[in-house]
């Protein structure tokens, strides 16, 4: 069977177990539409959580940057993680026993104020909207890789099944599917894993592999991290377990992404369709023991395609390539130019091309005897190789000449990645629209059925949005505004969740103030210099992915101020604060 | 006991899971901003080797992370503990 064969069958069975969970989970209510019935259980959720949490980048993309910056991209893998312990301990279960449908809905009644609700129908849409877009873009590159069809093609398959079981199932549908796609990911991701921690390491689990020793060959065994650190220093790179961002940096990056996680819209909804707060906290350790297991793998996988593709590429004749290389060259994520005229690849620190944010320019198809040609201004250090990082996870399993099955199989996670992502992402900003917004500020005397047919009107015009953005993506724009996502949940949604649940004393003045405060201080730093500044003079060297942790700060601040200068909130949010902090009776959730 | 009069109990229970809360975070906050981040150097130099890699390079790539997991199912046990003692725990899930 060929490749191609396997990877049809692999993404259309995927597909055909999506549909057909969508059909048999249709929504009716509002109340299986925003939360499935409140009826999920708690490892069920689990799964579907830490599908729902695991996006295309962190799939595809994740593992390769911690191979490209060793140390440093702990931040991810610990902020990632990290969040899940504030967001058990200190949002879900008091949010779960408010019992209603939406976060915003939460700081609208406590801080008794639509202008409150504006405010957070606004964030939120921005903060899904900046997220689905880089979603629906993963979905069109695998398929363009996969088939060779266009992106568009890709992006419009992926953006008609999204809608065809988040649209119509609500979030039953979802839940259901997202399990489904949890599934296929744990195997995608671990399988390869287990076979090249064998190859390089011995040691059958990838977990252990990372703090094994090196066996491959005929040397005496060495610590795998140190042969890397070997490897590199003899590249000119630096070590790998050295880090080259600052401690102050690393510091707010890290505490940026646990917050913000924390205050993300689309994973606390996740914990509304659990029965009760006893079952919040359950599920919470299912979530975090679902992604742990993919979070402790990425390190190990990072690890080993670092040392596999050093080891294979440095000092090697081009004619005498592995097949992999010809073939990811041929998709344009690879390159090399015989700087020396030696017709052997040398791989060294520092990049290919004069410019290093410039990606190749291939001119034709690769020639039978050399490489692709490139019209790219060279650099003129040493290295003559070039590579994309995300092909660390998608070539991961070719390096290891694992059979076309394991391929087709990881093409399959990373579809389920991005459209589990979606799909979550999706839910939050139709019921932004029906809920928050229709229902809840515009014509509060909406019926049942009306208000699941606006959600399904608005995921379809968000899907349309988010589908036009993936095809056309604005320059660089989509990774720039990961930072955006994060940074905004840090500084407006964490924050003033956190006040309105531990004071009593905290009122609506206060927590506008302070999320506009927030807010504006953090858009504002990330937009100088990711869009406006040409240099990176940082403030006290904190880099834009770490001022939502400052704007954090400020919020916390401005709110506690300004409620100290102006009245307390009324008796009956003072009762109801109250009452969201003993866990009984959480029922069903409901909007009455 | 009426729901909106907040009693003893309630006050008792909430100071208590405050204290569980601080507990859990301070934790939390030690194993990765601390020794993940802050102390790394130190641990890296001084502490024992965890398999092949060093102390803190390993608890900012895995050992925070099993740390997190620990963590919440320690809470999950004191906190459903807690609200057995105060009368509001739940049965069924």
């Amino acid at each position: 069977m060929t490749q191609d064969l396997w990877n049809f069958l692999f993404i259309g069975a995927s597909f055909a177990l999506y549909i057909g969970i969508a059909l048999k989970s249709r929504a009716g209510t509002t109340k299986d539409y925003y939360v499935a019935g409140s009826g999920v259980s708690p490892f069920a959720n689990g799964m579907a959580t830490a599908a729902d949490w695991m996006s295309a980048a962190t799939f595809i993309s994740m593992a390769g940057g911690i191979a490209a910056s060793g140390y440093d991209a702990s931040r991810f893998l610990m902020g990632w993680t990290g969040g899940f312990v504030l967001l058990t301990t200190l949002v879900v279960p008091y949010l779960r026993k408010f019992n209603k449908f939406t976060v915003t809905d939460f700081l609208g009644d406590r801080f008794y104020s639509n202008v409150a609700r504006a405010v957070c129908v606004v964030c939120a849409i921005f903060i899904c909207m900046t997220y689905i877009m880089g979603q629906m873009r993963g979905v069109g590159l695998v398929f363009s890789r996969l088939f060779d069809i266009e992106i568009w093609a890709g992006v419009l398959i992926g953006a008609a099944i999204v809608f065809f079981y988040a649209g119509l199932g609500g979030m039953k549908g979802i839940t259901y599917t997202q399990v489904a796609q949890y599934c296929v990911m744990v195997f995608a991701y671990t399988i390869p894993a287990v076979f090249i921690s064998m190859l390089l390491t011995g040691n059958v689990i990838p977990q252990l592999g990372l703090i094994g020793d090196f066996t491959k060959g005929d040397a005496a065994p060495v610590p795998l991290l140190t042969k890397l650190n070997e490897l590199n220093e003899s590249l000119g790179f630096s070590r790998y377990t050295d880090g080259s961002i600052s401690k102050l940096d690393m510091f707010c990056i890290t505490a940026a992404l646990m917050c913000g996680t924390a205050g993300l819209p689309h994973v606390i909804v996740r914990f509304f369709t659990v029965k009760s707060v006893k079952a919040v906290r359950h599920s919470a350790c299912w979530t975090l023991a679902c992604i742990a297991i993919i979070y402790l793998t990425a390190p190990a996988i990072g690890a080993f395609a670092r040392t596999n593709l050093m080891s294979e590429i440095h000092e090697t004749r081009y004619s005498e390539t592995p097949d992999w290389f010809t073939n990811w060259e041929d998709r344009g994520l690879i390159a090399w130019v015989d700087k020396n005229g030696d017709g052997v690849m040398q791989h060294s620190a520092g990049s290919l091309f004069a410019d290093p944010t410039k990606k190749p320019m291939f001119v034709g198809a690769r020639p039978e005897d050399g490489p692709r040609e490139i019209t790219n201004e060279l650099s003129n250090n040493q290295n003559e190789v070039y590579y994309d990082k995300d092909i660390l996870v998608m070539a991961n399993p070719e390096m290891a000449g694992l059979s076309p099955w394991v391929i087709a199989l990881v093409m399959a996670g990373c579809v389920a990645a991005a459209l589990s992502t979606a799909a979550g992402l999706l839910l939050v900003l139709s019921t932004s629209i029906s809920h928050d917004l229709m229902k809840k500020i515009v014509s509060p005397n909406m019926s049942d059925a009306q208000e699941v047919m606006w959600a399904r009107i608005a995921s379809f015009v968000f899907l349309c949005v988010a589908a036009y953005f993936g095809i056309n993506p604005p320059s660089d724009f989509v990774a720039k505004t990961v930072a955006f996502a994060f940074g905004l949940a840090a500084s407006s949604f964490f924050p003033t969740i956190l006040m309105g649940i531990f004071s009593k004393r905290v009122n609506k003045q206060g927590a506008i103030a302070g999320m506009v405060c927030g807010i504006a201080l953090t858009l504002s730093y990330i937009i100088y210099f990711q869009f406006i500044a040409d240099h990176n003079n940082y403030v006290f060297g904190i880099s834009p992915e770490g001022i939502g942790f400052v704007g954090m700060l400020v919020n916390f601040g401005v709110t506690t101020l300004v409620s100290r200068l102006t009245p307390p909130p009324p008796q009956e949010i003072v009762d109801m604060v109250d009452e969201i902090r003993i866990p009984r009776n959480a029922g069903v959730a409901t909007h009455e | 006991m009426p729901m909106n009069e907040p009693s003893n109990n309630a006050t008792d229970y909430w100071s208590k899971s405050l204290n569980i809360t601080g507990l859990i975070l301070g934790i939390w906050a030690f194993v990765s901003l601390g020794c993940g981040i802050l102390f790394r150097d130190v641990l890296d130099a001084s502490a024992p080797n965890i398999g092949g890699a060093p102390f803190g390079f390993w608890m900012a790539q895995q050992g925070a992370i099993i740390c997190f997991l620990l963590l919440l199912v320690a809470y999950m046990i004191l906190m459903n503990r807690l609200d057995k003692s105060h009368g509001y725990g739940e049965e069924d899930e």
